[in-house]
Protein backbone atom coordinates (compact mmCIF):
# COMPACT_ATOMS: atom_id res chain seq x y z
CA UNK A 1 0.00 0.00 0.00
CA UNK A 2 2.66 2.56 0.82
CA UNK A 3 4.21 1.83 -2.54
CA UNK A 4 1.02 2.73 -4.28
CA UNK A 5 0.64 6.12 -2.66
CA UNK A 6 4.09 7.25 -3.69
CA UNK A 7 3.56 7.54 -7.42
CA UNK A 8 0.23 9.21 -6.84
CA UNK A 9 1.91 11.91 -4.82
CA UNK A 10 4.71 12.43 -7.25
CA UNK A 11 2.44 12.78 -10.24
CA UNK A 12 0.89 16.09 -9.30
CA UNK A 13 4.35 17.37 -8.47
CA UNK A 14 5.49 16.54 -11.97
CA UNK A 15 2.53 18.29 -13.41
CA UNK A 16 3.24 21.36 -11.33
CA UNK A 17 6.82 21.57 -12.51
CA UNK A 18 5.61 21.31 -16.07
CA UNK A 19 3.27 24.19 -15.53
CA UNK A 20 5.93 26.42 -14.07
CA UNK A 21 8.20 25.67 -16.97
CA UNK A 22 5.60 26.83 -19.42
CA UNK A 23 5.26 30.21 -17.74
CA UNK A 24 9.03 30.69 -17.96
CA UNK A 25 9.00 30.46 -21.72
CA UNK A 26 10.46 33.57 -23.36
CA UNK A 27 7.86 36.28 -23.76
CA UNK A 28 8.77 37.20 -27.28
CA UNK A 29 7.95 33.77 -28.48
CA UNK A 30 4.64 33.84 -26.72
CA UNK A 31 3.85 37.15 -28.37
CA UNK A 32 4.38 36.05 -31.90
CA UNK A 33 2.31 32.98 -31.31
CA UNK A 34 -0.56 34.42 -29.37
CA UNK A 35 -2.65 36.87 -31.39
CA UNK A 36 -4.17 38.47 -28.29
CA UNK A 37 -0.81 39.29 -26.74
CA UNK A 38 0.65 40.54 -30.00
CA UNK A 39 -2.02 43.18 -30.50
CA UNK A 40 -0.82 45.74 -27.94
CA UNK A 41 2.85 45.29 -28.91
CA UNK A 42 2.87 45.63 -32.66
CA UNK A 43 -0.47 47.07 -33.48
CA UNK A 44 -3.08 45.32 -35.55
CA UNK A 45 -2.61 47.14 -38.93
CA UNK A 46 1.13 46.39 -38.97
CA UNK A 47 0.95 42.69 -38.71
CA UNK A 48 -0.09 41.80 -42.27
CA UNK A 49 2.68 44.03 -43.66
CA UNK A 50 5.31 42.59 -41.37
CA UNK A 51 4.65 38.99 -42.14
CA UNK A 52 6.12 38.94 -45.70
CA UNK A 53 9.09 41.06 -44.57
CA UNK A 54 9.92 38.54 -41.91
CA UNK A 55 9.69 35.78 -44.45
CA UNK A 56 12.21 37.42 -46.80
CA UNK A 57 14.58 38.29 -43.95
CA UNK A 58 14.79 34.81 -42.47
CA UNK A 59 16.45 32.78 -45.18
CA UNK A 60 15.26 29.21 -45.52
CA UNK A 61 17.44 26.85 -43.57
CA UNK A 62 18.00 23.35 -44.93
CA UNK A 63 16.43 20.65 -42.80
CA UNK A 64 19.31 19.12 -40.82
CA UNK A 65 20.28 15.60 -41.89
CA UNK A 66 19.98 13.16 -39.03
CA UNK A 67 19.81 9.81 -40.78
CA UNK A 68 23.54 9.05 -41.10
CA UNK A 69 25.51 6.16 -39.64
CA UNK A 70 24.40 2.80 -38.27
CA UNK A 71 24.48 1.17 -41.70
CA UNK A 72 27.54 -0.81 -42.77
CA UNK A 73 29.16 0.84 -45.79
CA UNK A 74 31.94 -0.86 -47.74
CA UNK A 75 35.31 0.89 -47.21
CA UNK A 76 37.79 -1.68 -48.45
CA UNK A 77 40.95 0.47 -48.17
CA UNK A 78 40.44 1.29 -44.50
CA UNK A 79 41.81 -2.04 -43.28
CA UNK A 80 45.04 -1.52 -45.22
CA UNK A 81 45.41 2.01 -43.89
CA UNK A 82 45.20 0.78 -40.28
CA UNK A 83 47.74 -2.00 -40.92
CA UNK A 84 50.04 0.41 -42.71
CA UNK A 85 49.92 3.06 -39.96
CA UNK A 86 50.52 0.45 -37.26
CA UNK A 87 53.52 -1.06 -39.07
CA UNK A 88 54.94 2.33 -39.98
CA UNK A 89 54.65 3.41 -36.34
CA UNK A 90 56.49 0.30 -35.12
CA UNK A 91 59.19 0.68 -37.77
CA UNK A 92 59.74 4.33 -36.90
CA UNK A 93 59.70 3.60 -33.20
CA UNK A 94 62.25 0.82 -33.34
CA UNK A 95 64.51 2.81 -35.71
CA UNK A 96 64.41 6.03 -33.71
CA UNK A 97 64.69 4.09 -30.51
CA UNK A 98 61.68 5.07 -28.44
CA UNK A 99 60.65 1.43 -28.74
CA UNK A 100 63.43 -0.77 -27.37
CA UNK A 101 64.71 -3.56 -29.61
CA UNK A 102 64.23 -5.92 -26.66
CA UNK A 103 60.49 -5.39 -26.59
CA UNK A 104 59.65 -5.28 -30.27
CA UNK A 105 61.47 -6.39 -33.42
CA UNK A 106 61.73 -4.08 -36.38
CA UNK A 107 58.97 -4.88 -38.88
CA UNK A 108 61.56 -4.74 -41.69
CA UNK A 109 63.65 -7.39 -39.89
CA UNK A 110 60.55 -9.54 -39.50
CA UNK A 111 59.97 -9.18 -43.20
CA UNK A 112 63.55 -10.14 -43.96
CA UNK A 113 63.23 -13.19 -41.74
CA UNK A 114 60.13 -14.14 -43.67
CA UNK A 115 61.96 -13.80 -46.98
CA UNK A 116 64.81 -15.93 -45.64
CA UNK A 117 62.34 -18.52 -44.50
CA UNK A 118 60.81 -18.52 -47.93
CA UNK A 119 64.15 -18.76 -49.73
CA UNK A 120 65.35 -21.61 -47.55
CA UNK A 121 62.25 -23.56 -48.52
CA UNK A 122 61.42 -24.08 -44.87
CA UNK A 123 58.29 -21.97 -45.21
CA UNK A 124 56.51 -24.75 -47.06
CA UNK A 125 57.91 -27.37 -44.74
CA UNK A 126 56.10 -25.64 -41.91
CA UNK A 127 53.10 -24.34 -43.77
CA UNK A 128 51.97 -27.49 -45.57
CA UNK A 129 51.50 -29.70 -42.49
CA UNK A 130 49.84 -26.83 -40.63
CA UNK A 131 47.47 -26.14 -43.47
CA UNK A 132 46.59 -29.82 -43.85
CA UNK A 133 45.82 -30.10 -40.15
CA UNK A 134 43.72 -26.97 -40.27
CA UNK A 135 41.71 -28.02 -43.31
CA UNK A 136 41.07 -31.61 -42.20
CA UNK A 137 40.34 -30.75 -38.58
CA UNK A 138 38.11 -27.79 -39.36
CA UNK A 139 36.25 -29.68 -42.08
CA UNK A 140 35.46 -32.62 -39.79
CA UNK A 141 34.49 -30.31 -36.94
CA UNK A 142 32.26 -28.01 -38.92
CA UNK A 143 30.55 -30.80 -40.87
CA UNK A 144 29.74 -32.64 -37.66
CA UNK A 145 28.79 -29.40 -35.93
CA UNK A 146 26.41 -28.31 -38.70
CA UNK A 147 24.80 -31.77 -38.87
CA UNK A 148 24.27 -31.98 -35.13
CA UNK A 149 23.09 -28.36 -35.02
CA UNK A 150 20.46 -29.13 -37.65
CA UNK A 151 19.39 -32.25 -35.76
CA UNK A 152 19.04 -30.20 -32.57
CA UNK A 153 17.08 -27.56 -34.45
CA UNK A 154 14.68 -30.11 -35.94
CA UNK A 155 14.13 -32.77 -33.29
CA UNK A 156 12.96 -31.81 -29.86
CA UNK A 157 14.32 -34.98 -28.26
CA UNK A 158 17.78 -34.36 -29.64
CA UNK A 159 17.54 -30.77 -28.48
CA UNK A 160 16.42 -31.68 -24.98
CA UNK A 161 19.12 -34.32 -24.69
CA UNK A 162 22.09 -32.58 -26.24
CA UNK A 163 21.82 -28.86 -25.61
CA UNK A 164 22.89 -29.23 -21.96
CA UNK A 165 25.77 -31.45 -23.05
CA UNK A 166 26.94 -28.89 -25.58
CA UNK A 167 26.65 -26.16 -22.98
CA UNK A 168 28.84 -28.27 -20.72
CA UNK A 169 31.43 -28.90 -23.44
CA UNK A 170 31.63 -25.40 -24.87
CA UNK A 171 33.56 -23.72 -22.03
CA UNK A 172 36.03 -26.60 -21.60
CA UNK A 173 39.43 -25.37 -22.85
CA UNK A 174 40.07 -27.89 -25.58
CA UNK A 175 43.85 -27.57 -25.19
CA UNK A 176 43.51 -29.13 -21.76
CA UNK A 177 42.14 -32.23 -23.44
CA UNK A 178 45.11 -32.75 -25.77
CA UNK A 179 46.74 -35.41 -23.51
CA UNK A 180 43.45 -37.27 -23.54
CA UNK A 181 43.31 -37.08 -27.34
CA UNK A 182 46.89 -38.33 -27.50
CA UNK A 183 45.85 -41.39 -25.49
CA UNK A 184 42.79 -41.92 -27.66
CA UNK A 185 44.15 -41.14 -31.12
CA UNK A 186 47.92 -41.55 -30.74
CA UNK A 187 50.70 -38.99 -30.79
CA UNK A 188 50.49 -38.47 -34.56
CA UNK A 189 48.27 -36.36 -36.74
CA UNK A 190 44.97 -37.93 -35.66
CA UNK A 191 45.03 -36.37 -32.21
CA UNK A 192 45.69 -32.95 -33.73
CA UNK A 193 42.81 -33.37 -36.16
CA UNK A 194 40.61 -34.40 -33.25
CA UNK A 195 41.57 -31.38 -31.18
CA UNK A 196 40.95 -28.92 -34.01
CA UNK A 197 37.72 -30.67 -34.99
CA UNK A 198 36.45 -30.60 -31.44
CA UNK A 199 37.24 -26.92 -31.11
CA UNK A 200 35.37 -26.07 -34.30
CA UNK A 201 32.52 -28.41 -33.49
CA UNK A 202 31.00 -26.72 -30.44
CA UNK A 203 30.61 -23.17 -31.82
CA UNK A 204 29.27 -24.62 -35.08
CA UNK A 205 26.60 -26.59 -33.21
CA UNK A 206 25.48 -23.56 -31.27
CA UNK A 207 25.48 -21.26 -34.33
CA UNK A 208 23.64 -23.82 -36.46
CA UNK A 209 20.81 -24.64 -34.14
CA UNK A 210 20.34 -20.97 -33.41
CA UNK A 211 20.14 -20.32 -37.14
CA UNK A 212 17.69 -23.18 -37.67
CA UNK A 213 15.51 -21.83 -34.87
CA UNK A 214 15.38 -18.53 -36.69
CA UNK A 215 14.16 -19.94 -39.98
CA UNK A 216 10.75 -18.51 -40.74
CA UNK A 217 8.19 -21.07 -39.50
CA UNK A 218 5.74 -19.75 -42.06
CA UNK A 219 8.03 -20.97 -44.85
CA UNK A 220 8.25 -24.43 -43.30
CA UNK A 221 4.50 -24.56 -42.94
CA UNK A 222 4.22 -23.53 -46.59
CA UNK A 223 6.48 -26.44 -47.52
CA UNK A 224 4.34 -28.83 -45.51
CA UNK A 225 1.16 -27.47 -47.05
CA UNK A 226 2.53 -28.27 -50.49
CA UNK A 227 3.34 -31.81 -49.38
CA UNK A 228 7.09 -31.40 -49.84
CA UNK A 229 8.98 -34.35 -48.42
CA UNK A 230 10.69 -33.94 -45.08
CA UNK A 231 14.06 -34.11 -46.76
CA UNK A 232 13.09 -31.46 -49.30
CA UNK A 233 11.93 -29.13 -46.57
CA UNK A 234 15.26 -29.49 -44.79
CA UNK A 235 17.34 -29.12 -47.92
CA UNK A 236 15.39 -26.39 -49.70
CA UNK A 237 13.90 -24.36 -46.87
CA UNK A 238 15.67 -24.98 -43.56
CA UNK A 239 19.26 -25.09 -44.80
CA UNK A 240 19.17 -22.02 -47.06
CA UNK A 241 17.26 -20.14 -44.39
CA UNK A 242 19.89 -21.00 -41.80
CA UNK A 243 22.86 -20.39 -44.11
CA UNK A 244 23.57 -16.83 -42.99
CA UNK A 245 23.78 -17.90 -39.35
CA UNK A 246 25.86 -20.97 -40.18
CA UNK A 247 28.39 -18.89 -42.12
CA UNK A 248 28.79 -16.35 -39.35
CA UNK A 249 29.30 -19.27 -36.96
CA UNK A 250 31.93 -20.58 -39.34
CA UNK A 251 33.91 -17.36 -38.94
CA UNK A 252 34.19 -18.01 -35.22
CA UNK A 253 34.73 -21.74 -35.64
CA UNK A 254 37.63 -21.31 -38.05
CA UNK A 255 39.33 -18.69 -35.91
CA UNK A 256 39.18 -21.12 -33.00
CA UNK A 257 40.55 -23.81 -35.31
CA UNK A 258 43.64 -21.68 -36.03
CA UNK A 259 44.19 -21.11 -32.32
CA UNK A 260 43.95 -24.81 -31.59
CA UNK A 261 46.15 -25.67 -34.57
CA UNK A 262 48.98 -23.68 -33.05
CA UNK A 263 48.32 -25.07 -29.59
CA UNK A 264 48.41 -28.63 -30.87
CA UNK A 265 51.64 -28.00 -32.78
CA UNK A 266 53.28 -26.39 -29.78
CA UNK A 267 52.60 -29.45 -27.71
CA UNK A 268 54.14 -31.88 -30.09
CA UNK A 269 55.08 -31.45 -33.71
CA UNK A 270 58.31 -31.30 -35.56
CA UNK A 271 57.05 -29.06 -38.33
CA UNK A 272 54.23 -26.55 -38.40
CA UNK A 273 53.74 -22.86 -37.68
CA UNK A 274 53.12 -23.64 -34.03
CA UNK A 275 56.36 -25.58 -33.71
CA UNK A 276 58.20 -22.77 -35.49
CA UNK A 277 56.82 -20.18 -33.08
CA UNK A 278 57.62 -22.35 -30.08
CA UNK A 279 61.24 -22.78 -31.20
CA UNK A 280 61.63 -19.07 -31.79
CA UNK A 281 60.06 -18.28 -28.45
CA UNK A 282 62.32 -20.56 -26.48
CA UNK A 283 65.33 -18.86 -28.08
CA UNK A 284 63.86 -15.37 -27.56
CA UNK A 285 64.19 -14.86 -31.28
CA UNK A 286 61.59 -12.12 -31.62
CA UNK A 287 61.99 -11.74 -35.40
CA UNK A 288 61.10 -15.35 -36.03
CA UNK A 289 58.40 -15.31 -33.39
CA UNK A 290 56.74 -12.38 -35.12
CA UNK A 291 57.21 -13.95 -38.52
CA UNK A 292 55.23 -16.94 -37.27
CA UNK A 293 52.58 -14.72 -35.75
CA UNK A 294 52.31 -12.72 -38.98
CA UNK A 295 51.80 -15.93 -40.95
CA UNK A 296 48.96 -16.87 -38.60
CA UNK A 297 47.40 -13.45 -38.94
CA UNK A 298 47.58 -13.68 -42.71
CA UNK A 299 45.97 -17.11 -42.52
CA UNK A 300 43.21 -15.61 -40.39
CA UNK A 301 42.62 -12.76 -42.82
CA UNK A 302 42.58 -15.16 -45.79
CA UNK A 303 40.09 -17.49 -44.10
CA UNK A 304 37.90 -14.55 -43.22
CA UNK A 305 37.85 -13.17 -46.73
CA UNK A 306 37.21 -16.65 -48.12
CA UNK A 307 34.09 -16.83 -45.96
CA UNK A 308 33.20 -13.35 -47.13
CA UNK A 309 33.36 -14.54 -50.74
CA UNK A 310 31.24 -17.59 -49.96
CA UNK A 311 28.69 -15.36 -48.24
CA UNK A 312 28.57 -13.10 -51.25
CA UNK A 313 27.84 -16.03 -53.53
CA UNK A 314 25.51 -18.05 -51.34
CA UNK A 315 23.62 -15.10 -49.90
CA UNK A 316 23.42 -13.19 -53.15
CA UNK A 317 19.62 -13.09 -52.82
CA UNK A 318 19.91 -10.84 -49.78
CA UNK A 319 21.73 -8.13 -51.66
CA UNK A 320 19.59 -7.84 -54.77
CA UNK B 1 -13.93 -32.59 -55.34
CA UNK B 2 -16.20 -31.32 -52.57
CA UNK B 3 -15.34 -30.85 -48.94
CA UNK B 4 -17.75 -31.69 -46.18
CA UNK B 5 -17.37 -30.38 -42.67
CA UNK B 6 -19.47 -32.28 -40.15
CA UNK B 7 -19.85 -31.17 -36.55
CA UNK B 8 -16.49 -29.48 -36.19
CA UNK B 9 -15.53 -28.36 -32.71
CA UNK B 10 -12.13 -27.02 -31.89
CA UNK B 11 -10.54 -25.94 -28.66
CA UNK B 12 -7.09 -24.68 -27.70
CA UNK B 13 -6.67 -25.68 -24.08
CA UNK B 14 -9.69 -24.20 -22.30
CA UNK B 15 -10.46 -21.81 -25.11
CA UNK B 16 -13.27 -22.92 -27.36
CA UNK B 17 -12.57 -21.54 -30.80
CA UNK B 18 -15.01 -23.24 -33.15
CA UNK B 19 -18.38 -24.74 -32.32
CA UNK B 20 -20.51 -27.07 -34.38
CA UNK B 21 -19.48 -26.08 -37.88
CA UNK B 22 -21.35 -27.92 -40.62
CA UNK B 23 -20.56 -26.81 -44.11
CA UNK B 24 -20.36 -28.17 -47.63
CA UNK B 25 -17.90 -26.66 -50.01
CA UNK B 26 -19.04 -27.41 -53.53
CA UNK B 27 -16.50 -27.68 -56.27
CA UNK B 28 -16.14 -24.76 -58.64
CA UNK B 29 -17.31 -22.25 -56.07
CA UNK B 30 -15.59 -19.61 -54.02
CA UNK B 31 -16.78 -19.72 -50.42
CA UNK B 32 -15.91 -16.64 -48.43
CA UNK B 33 -15.64 -16.84 -44.67
CA UNK B 34 -16.10 -13.62 -42.76
CA UNK B 35 -16.36 -12.99 -39.06
CA UNK B 36 -15.04 -10.77 -36.29
CA UNK B 37 -11.37 -11.03 -35.50
CA UNK B 38 -10.33 -13.92 -33.32
CA UNK B 39 -13.43 -15.94 -34.18
CA UNK B 40 -11.45 -18.83 -35.58
CA UNK B 41 -11.38 -18.22 -39.33
CA UNK B 42 -7.71 -18.98 -39.72
CA UNK B 43 -8.11 -21.97 -37.44
CA UNK B 44 -10.92 -23.29 -39.60
CA UNK B 45 -8.74 -22.93 -42.67
CA UNK B 46 -5.85 -24.79 -41.01
CA UNK B 47 -8.25 -27.58 -40.13
CA UNK B 48 -9.53 -27.68 -43.72
CA UNK B 49 -6.07 -28.12 -45.15
CA UNK B 50 -4.93 -30.68 -42.63
CA UNK B 51 -2.35 -28.49 -40.93
CA UNK B 52 -4.20 -29.11 -37.66
CA UNK B 53 -6.68 -31.72 -36.47
CA UNK B 54 -10.11 -30.72 -35.17
CA UNK B 55 -10.89 -31.60 -31.56
CA UNK B 56 -14.19 -33.10 -32.65
CA UNK B 57 -15.91 -33.75 -35.95
CA UNK B 58 -14.92 -34.86 -39.42
CA UNK B 59 -13.58 -33.15 -42.47
CA UNK B 60 -14.20 -35.23 -45.56
CA UNK B 61 -13.06 -35.02 -49.14
CA UNK B 62 -15.90 -36.15 -51.36
CA UNK B 63 -15.28 -37.22 -54.92
CA UNK B 64 -12.16 -37.48 -56.99
CA UNK B 65 -9.42 -34.95 -57.29
CA UNK B 66 -9.11 -33.38 -60.74
CA UNK B 67 -6.68 -34.91 -63.18
CA UNK B 68 -3.09 -33.73 -62.86
CA UNK B 69 -3.70 -32.50 -59.35
CA UNK B 70 -0.46 -32.57 -57.37
CA UNK B 71 -1.67 -31.15 -54.10
CA UNK B 72 -5.44 -31.22 -53.57
CA UNK B 73 -5.58 -28.73 -50.69
CA UNK B 74 -3.36 -25.77 -51.44
CA UNK B 75 -2.87 -22.61 -49.42
CA UNK B 76 -2.32 -19.03 -50.41
CA UNK B 77 -0.93 -17.28 -47.37
CA UNK B 78 -1.47 -13.75 -46.18
CA UNK B 79 2.29 -13.13 -45.95
CA UNK B 80 2.97 -14.75 -49.37
CA UNK B 81 5.45 -17.31 -47.92
CA UNK B 82 7.86 -17.07 -50.85
CA UNK B 83 11.40 -18.34 -50.46
CA UNK B 84 13.55 -15.20 -50.68
CA UNK B 85 16.53 -17.17 -52.01
CA UNK B 86 14.67 -18.46 -55.04
CA UNK B 87 13.56 -16.52 -58.07
CA UNK B 88 9.92 -16.25 -59.01
CA UNK B 89 10.24 -19.25 -61.33
CA UNK B 90 12.27 -21.08 -58.69
CA UNK B 91 9.55 -20.59 -56.12
CA UNK B 92 7.05 -22.18 -58.43
CA UNK B 93 9.35 -25.01 -59.42
CA UNK B 94 9.82 -25.75 -55.70
CA UNK B 95 6.34 -27.21 -55.45
CA UNK B 96 6.77 -29.28 -58.61
CA UNK B 97 10.13 -30.80 -57.75
CA UNK B 98 8.92 -33.56 -55.42
CA UNK B 99 6.52 -35.04 -57.95
CA UNK B 100 8.86 -36.56 -60.48
CA UNK B 101 7.81 -34.20 -63.23
CA UNK B 102 10.24 -33.91 -66.11
CA UNK B 103 12.21 -30.75 -66.72
CA UNK B 104 10.33 -29.82 -69.86
CA UNK B 105 6.89 -30.42 -68.45
CA UNK B 106 7.67 -28.52 -65.30
CA UNK B 107 8.94 -25.59 -67.34
CA UNK B 108 5.74 -25.69 -69.34
CA UNK B 109 3.61 -25.55 -66.18
CA UNK B 110 5.69 -22.68 -64.84
CA UNK B 111 5.36 -20.70 -68.06
CA UNK B 112 1.64 -21.36 -68.13
CA UNK B 113 0.91 -20.18 -64.59
CA UNK B 114 3.24 -17.21 -64.94
CA UNK B 115 1.36 -16.15 -68.04
CA UNK B 116 -2.00 -16.64 -66.36
CA UNK B 117 -0.92 -14.43 -63.45
CA UNK B 118 0.68 -11.80 -65.74
CA UNK B 119 4.13 -12.57 -64.41
CA UNK B 120 5.94 -13.73 -67.53
CA UNK B 121 8.37 -10.81 -67.37
CA UNK B 122 9.28 -11.52 -63.77
CA UNK B 123 10.39 -15.15 -63.98
CA UNK B 124 14.01 -14.51 -63.07
CA UNK B 125 13.76 -11.86 -60.38
CA UNK B 126 13.89 -12.44 -56.66
CA UNK B 127 10.84 -11.81 -54.45
CA UNK B 128 12.66 -8.93 -52.79
CA UNK B 129 12.68 -7.06 -56.09
CA UNK B 130 8.93 -7.02 -56.69
CA UNK B 131 5.98 -5.29 -55.07
CA UNK B 132 3.57 -6.86 -52.61
CA UNK B 133 0.91 -7.28 -55.27
CA UNK B 134 3.36 -9.08 -57.52
CA UNK B 135 4.45 -11.29 -54.65
CA UNK B 136 0.90 -12.38 -54.00
CA UNK B 137 0.48 -13.03 -57.73
CA UNK B 138 3.51 -15.30 -57.49
CA UNK B 139 1.95 -17.10 -54.54
CA UNK B 140 -1.27 -17.55 -56.49
CA UNK B 141 0.67 -18.77 -59.51
CA UNK B 142 2.46 -21.25 -57.28
CA UNK B 143 -0.86 -22.49 -55.95
CA UNK B 144 -2.25 -22.84 -59.47
CA UNK B 145 0.85 -24.77 -60.57
CA UNK B 146 -0.12 -27.81 -58.50
CA UNK B 147 -3.60 -27.70 -59.99
CA UNK B 148 -5.37 -27.82 -56.63
CA UNK B 149 -8.81 -29.25 -55.98
CA UNK B 150 -9.42 -26.56 -53.39
CA UNK B 151 -7.50 -23.34 -52.77
CA UNK B 152 -7.41 -22.23 -49.18
CA UNK B 153 -6.80 -18.50 -49.01
CA UNK B 154 -6.29 -16.78 -45.66
CA UNK B 155 -6.70 -13.03 -46.13
CA UNK B 156 -4.58 -13.16 -49.27
CA UNK B 157 -5.04 -9.48 -50.07
CA UNK B 158 -4.97 -7.91 -46.63
CA UNK B 159 -1.26 -7.15 -46.74
CA UNK B 160 -1.78 -5.05 -49.88
CA UNK B 161 -2.88 -1.48 -50.40
CA UNK B 162 -6.41 -0.91 -51.60
CA UNK B 163 -5.56 -0.11 -55.23
CA UNK B 164 -3.46 -3.23 -55.58
CA UNK B 165 -6.23 -5.16 -53.90
CA UNK B 166 -8.70 -4.00 -56.55
CA UNK B 167 -6.33 -5.09 -59.31
CA UNK B 168 -5.76 -8.47 -57.75
CA UNK B 169 -9.47 -9.02 -57.21
CA UNK B 170 -9.99 -8.40 -60.93
CA UNK B 171 -7.21 -10.89 -61.62
CA UNK B 172 -8.74 -13.52 -59.37
CA UNK B 173 -12.10 -13.01 -61.03
CA UNK B 174 -10.62 -13.39 -64.51
CA UNK B 175 -8.64 -16.45 -63.44
CA UNK B 176 -11.82 -18.00 -62.12
CA UNK B 177 -13.89 -17.09 -65.17
CA UNK B 178 -11.39 -18.68 -67.51
CA UNK B 179 -11.06 -21.81 -65.45
CA UNK B 180 -13.32 -22.12 -62.40
CA UNK B 181 -11.55 -23.32 -59.27
CA UNK B 182 -12.77 -24.15 -55.80
CA UNK B 183 -11.67 -21.86 -53.04
CA UNK B 184 -12.25 -21.10 -49.42
CA UNK B 185 -11.45 -17.46 -48.99
CA UNK B 186 -11.08 -16.02 -45.51
CA UNK B 187 -11.29 -12.26 -45.28
CA UNK B 188 -11.97 -9.33 -43.00
CA UNK B 189 -13.02 -7.24 -45.88
CA UNK B 190 -16.70 -7.45 -46.78
CA UNK B 191 -16.12 -5.76 -50.12
CA UNK B 192 -13.81 -8.63 -51.06
CA UNK B 193 -16.36 -11.13 -49.84
CA UNK B 194 -19.23 -9.78 -51.95
CA UNK B 195 -16.94 -9.38 -54.93
CA UNK B 196 -15.46 -12.87 -54.95
CA UNK B 197 -17.82 -15.11 -53.02
CA UNK B 198 -20.48 -17.33 -54.47
CA UNK B 199 -21.40 -18.07 -50.90
CA UNK B 200 -20.51 -16.04 -47.85
CA UNK B 201 -20.35 -17.77 -44.52
CA UNK B 202 -20.73 -15.42 -41.58
CA UNK B 203 -19.24 -16.64 -38.33
CA UNK B 204 -20.20 -15.35 -34.90
CA UNK B 205 -17.59 -14.14 -32.47
CA UNK B 206 -15.56 -16.71 -30.61
CA UNK B 207 -16.48 -19.50 -30.24
CA UNK B 208 -17.13 -19.29 -33.98
CA UNK B 209 -20.48 -20.66 -35.06
CA UNK B 210 -22.10 -20.26 -38.45
CA UNK B 211 -24.55 -17.39 -38.10
CA UNK B 212 -25.66 -17.12 -41.65
CA UNK B 213 -24.82 -18.30 -45.13
CA UNK B 214 -25.50 -15.79 -47.87
CA UNK B 215 -25.59 -16.80 -51.51
CA UNK B 216 -24.79 -14.21 -54.12
CA UNK B 217 -26.17 -15.22 -57.47
CA UNK B 218 -24.72 -12.55 -59.69
CA UNK B 219 -21.95 -14.11 -61.82
CA UNK B 220 -18.45 -13.10 -60.79
CA UNK B 221 -17.64 -11.56 -64.15
CA UNK B 222 -20.56 -9.14 -63.87
CA UNK B 223 -19.59 -7.84 -60.46
CA UNK B 224 -17.91 -4.45 -60.56
CA UNK B 225 -16.24 -2.16 -58.12
CA UNK B 226 -18.93 -0.04 -56.37
CA UNK B 227 -21.75 -2.11 -57.81
CA UNK B 228 -25.00 -0.95 -56.09
CA UNK B 229 -26.33 -4.51 -55.69
CA UNK B 230 -23.13 -5.61 -54.07
CA UNK B 231 -23.00 -2.56 -51.84
CA UNK B 232 -26.44 -3.42 -50.63
CA UNK B 233 -25.36 -6.98 -49.86
CA UNK B 234 -22.27 -5.66 -48.18
CA UNK B 235 -24.35 -3.35 -46.00
CA UNK B 236 -26.66 -6.15 -45.03
CA UNK B 237 -23.64 -8.24 -44.05
CA UNK B 238 -22.21 -5.37 -42.07
CA UNK B 239 -25.46 -4.86 -40.17
CA UNK B 240 -25.37 -8.55 -39.35
CA UNK B 241 -21.77 -8.47 -38.17
CA UNK B 242 -21.63 -5.09 -36.52
CA UNK B 243 -22.77 -6.05 -33.04
CA UNK B 244 -20.66 -9.18 -33.08
CA UNK B 245 -17.63 -7.23 -34.15
CA UNK B 246 -18.15 -4.65 -31.44
CA UNK B 247 -18.56 -7.34 -28.82
CA UNK B 248 -15.47 -9.18 -30.09
CA UNK B 249 -13.51 -5.95 -29.97
CA UNK B 250 -14.53 -5.26 -26.38
CA UNK B 251 -13.78 -8.85 -25.46
CA UNK B 252 -10.22 -8.57 -26.66
CA UNK B 253 -9.69 -5.45 -24.60
CA UNK B 254 -11.04 -7.09 -21.45
CA UNK B 255 -9.02 -10.26 -21.90
N1 LIG C 1 -2.01 -22.25 -31.93
C1 LIG C 1 -2.88 -21.67 -31.08
N2 LIG C 1 -2.83 -21.94 -29.76
C2 LIG C 1 -3.70 -21.36 -28.91
N3 LIG C 1 -4.65 -20.50 -29.26
C3 LIG C 1 -4.75 -20.19 -30.56
C4 LIG C 1 -3.87 -20.76 -31.54
N4 LIG C 1 -4.20 -20.27 -32.75
C5 LIG C 1 -5.24 -19.43 -32.53
N5 LIG C 1 -5.57 -19.39 -31.24
C6 LIG C 1 -6.67 -18.63 -30.66
O1 LIG C 1 -7.85 -19.05 -31.30
C7 LIG C 1 -8.68 -17.94 -31.58
C8 LIG C 1 -9.01 -17.90 -33.05
O2 LIG C 1 -7.82 -17.59 -33.77
P1 LIG C 1 -7.80 -17.44 -35.33
O3 LIG C 1 -6.43 -17.03 -35.71
O4 LIG C 1 -8.36 -18.63 -35.96
O5 LIG C 1 -8.80 -16.23 -35.51
P2 LIG C 1 -9.13 -15.42 -36.82
O6 LIG C 1 -10.59 -15.42 -36.98
O7 LIG C 1 -8.32 -15.88 -37.96
O8 LIG C 1 -8.67 -13.98 -36.37
P3 LIG C 1 -8.15 -12.80 -37.29
O9 LIG C 1 -9.36 -12.22 -37.91
O10 LIG C 1 -7.53 -11.88 -36.30
O11 LIG C 1 -7.19 -13.36 -38.27
C9 LIG C 1 -7.96 -16.72 -31.08
O12 LIG C 1 -8.52 -16.37 -29.84
C10 LIG C 1 -6.55 -17.17 -30.93
O13 LIG C 1 -5.96 -16.50 -29.86
MG1 LIG D 1 -6.67 -15.03 -39.14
Amino acid sequence: MPEKTKPEKSQPENLKSNNTKQTFEPNSRMNTRDPYVSVPNTGAPNTPVKAPEQRSQTKGQPVPFRGGGFAPVSRPWMGFVVFFILIAFLEAGTRIGFISALTMPKPSDVFNTFVELYNSGLLWTHLVPSFTRFVIGAAIGSLMGVSLGIAIGLFSYVRAGLVPLIAALFPVPKIALLPLFVIWFGIDEASKYALIAFGTFTPMVVATYGAVDNVDRGLIRMGQSFNLSWFSIVRKIVLPGAMAGILSGLRIGLAIAIILLVAAEMLGAEYGIGAYILQAGSLYDLERLFTGVAILSILGVLVNSAIGLIEKRVLRWRGV
Amino acid sequence: MDIKLAGIHHTYGDREVLRDINLDIASGQIVCIVGPSGCGKSTLLRLLGGLERPTLGDILQVGNTPEGCLNPLTYVFQDFALLPWRTVAGNISLVLEDHGIGQAESQEIINDVLARCKLSDFADVFPKQISGGMKQRVAIARALAVNPAVMLMDEPLSALDSQTRELLMDDIVSLWTRQPFTAVYVTHNLAEAVRLGHRIVVLSRRPGEIREIVNIDKPLSERRHADPDLEQQQNALWQMMRDEAMAADAELINA
